[in-house]
């Protein structure tokens, strides 16, 4: 079935709205850490103990990561191999946002991000439970945030990669949609939504960085 | 106005192709692109160079045969207009114009601009049609019921030509708007619901065979469709797609 063109790229949405939905539960959890540290600290221990989360959440999340990104490309050399000879003269902004054009820039920085972040958070994480087999300290997760904070470089990285990221829900987020085969009175809506969404939680993420910058 | 043509000349599918800078003057802006083309071929006839081969007939925007990518756009920068109904009004005196073929692995060049479009016929050939008995008994369609927003909807998915001006304006050269028209014209009707799930899977599956690309939603074929297919169309086709992998 995952064959066809519209398989793929019904697969493709599916993938990319799952990640979506991570994305609100990762920001909501995050936007705690802005008013209690305490909260923070309770959420992020249930979050990496919890067996559920990380047993049968975690691999399913990390599969729809490198399904997302190994199709994107998958498709990306399928559409280049569809046109060997090029235009002398093509004008794409004529017809199509810059972002719809380019999904697969953005898609490359939010991943070369996604790879910071591992390297920033989950791998030190594996790396204490599972490898060193420290003990369980249900109050670090709020200094650990805190301390990744202080280099305004790592902040920067931080931002330019949201404004990225941002980019790539604005088209990807409404076009899933047209993708699964919605595409009705609730569009308008849904169009709505994907403004709000691709504008707010990047702009939260790059809060939450600043914000621990300057207050860390 | 006098111009410069840009204009992809290439003498057979097999040859390299380039570009090649033309002058023409005394083009009155009350032709058509087709007119001052003929009036360009007119005068390389008399000069006894190679005319520029380019596809045309009905000339008032019906029959979806004429194909050229106009300065970056399929049929040019006017919009709901094919190159046959662009008129040199659009242009400035002095303009530079490039005149390219359609491009896409799916539509080789034939000659110059001219291209070869079958891939649309062999899509629709699989599927795109209604098995209709014509022993004699034939129902008149017009005694059976049809809800009038899907006699429209099939209506506009209708008016698509097939002049392939979605797969030239898509990055990815894609064929969904085309495809999506054929599979909606029909099977928004209760004639072409029985064979709905065939339709739709034998469609794909042939668009696929024929090397077009992905729709990844930029929306480029809508914009630059001369008939103003919708987007909708393609979400249908998806929607049926899926309905019809899971029955068949």
């Amino acid at each position: 079935m995952i064959k066809t063109s519209i398989a793929r790229k019904v697969a493709m949405a599916l993938s990319g709205l799952f990640l979506i939905l991570f994305l609100g539960q990762h920001f909501t959890i995050n936007i705690t850490s802005v008013f209690s540290d305490k909260l923070f600290n309770m959420l992020s221990h249930f979050m990496g103990n919890n067996p559920l989360v990380q047993f049968i959440l975690q691999p399913i999340l990390i599969f729809g990561v490198i399904f997302h990104f190994v199709m994107g490309f998958v498709l990306e050399l399928k559409n280049r191999k569809s046109r060997s000879v090029k235009y002398v003269t093509f004008k794409g902004k004529a017809n199509a946002s810059w972002v719809s054009r380019n999904m697969i820039l953005s898609g490359i920085v939010v991943l070369s991000f996604l790879g910071l972040h591992f390297y920033d958070f989950w791998v030190p994480e594996m790396n204490y439970k599972y490898v060193e087999f420290l003990p369980q300290d249900p109050n670090r997760y709020y200094s650990e945030l805190v301390h990744k904070f202080h280099s305004p470089v790592r902040v920067s990285i931080y931002s330019l990669s949201f404004i990225f990221l941002s980019l790539h829900l604005y088209h990807g987020f409404s076009s899933s949609f047209q993708s699964v085969g919605l595409n009705n009175k609730y569009t308008k809506g849904i169009k709505l939504l994907t403004v709000a969404f691709s504008l707010m939680i990047p702009i939260g993420f790059i809060f939450i960085a600043i914000f621990h910058h300057l207050n860390g | 106005m006098n111009l410069t043509l840009k204009i992809w000349r290439q003498a057979n599918a097999d040859a390299e192709g380039k570009m090649v800078n033309y002058s023409i003057s005394d083009v009155s802006p009350d032709m058509s692109f087709l007119e001052m083309m003929d009036m360009h071929n007119e005068q390389l006839i008399a000069k006894g160079e190679d005319p520029v081969a380019f596809d045309h007939d009905c000339r008032e925007g019906i029959c979806g045969m004429c194909s050229m990518f106009i300065n970056g756009e399929a049929h040019g920068p006017d919009r709901l207009v094919t190159t046959c109904q662009l008129h040199m009004r659009k242009f400035k005196d002095g303009d530079t114009i490039t005149i390219e073929p359609f491009r896409a692995n799916a539509f080789p060049v034939v000659k110059d601009l001219a291209v070869d479009r079958s891939a649309f016929d062999r899509i629709q050939q699989a599927g795109g049609f209604v098995s209709v008995n014509t022993s004699g008994n034939t129902q008149d369609a017009n005694a059976i019921p049809i809800d009038k927003h899907d006699a429209d909807k099939a209506f506009d998915a209708a008016t698509c030509i097939g002049c392939g001006a979605c797969v030239a304006s898509c990055k990815n050269a894609s064929a969904m708007l085309f495809v999506s028209a054929k599979v909606s014209q029909y099977s928004l009707l209760p004639q072409g619901k029985v064979e709905a799930t065939d339709r739709v899977l034998n469609m794909v599956k042939q668009m696929d065979e024929e090397g077009f690309g992905n729709c990844t939603n930029t929306g480029a074929c809508e914009v630059e469709c001369p008939k103003g297919i919708s987007l909708e169309n393609i979400a249908r086709m998806n929607n049926e797609y899926l309905s019809a992998t899971l029955k068949a």
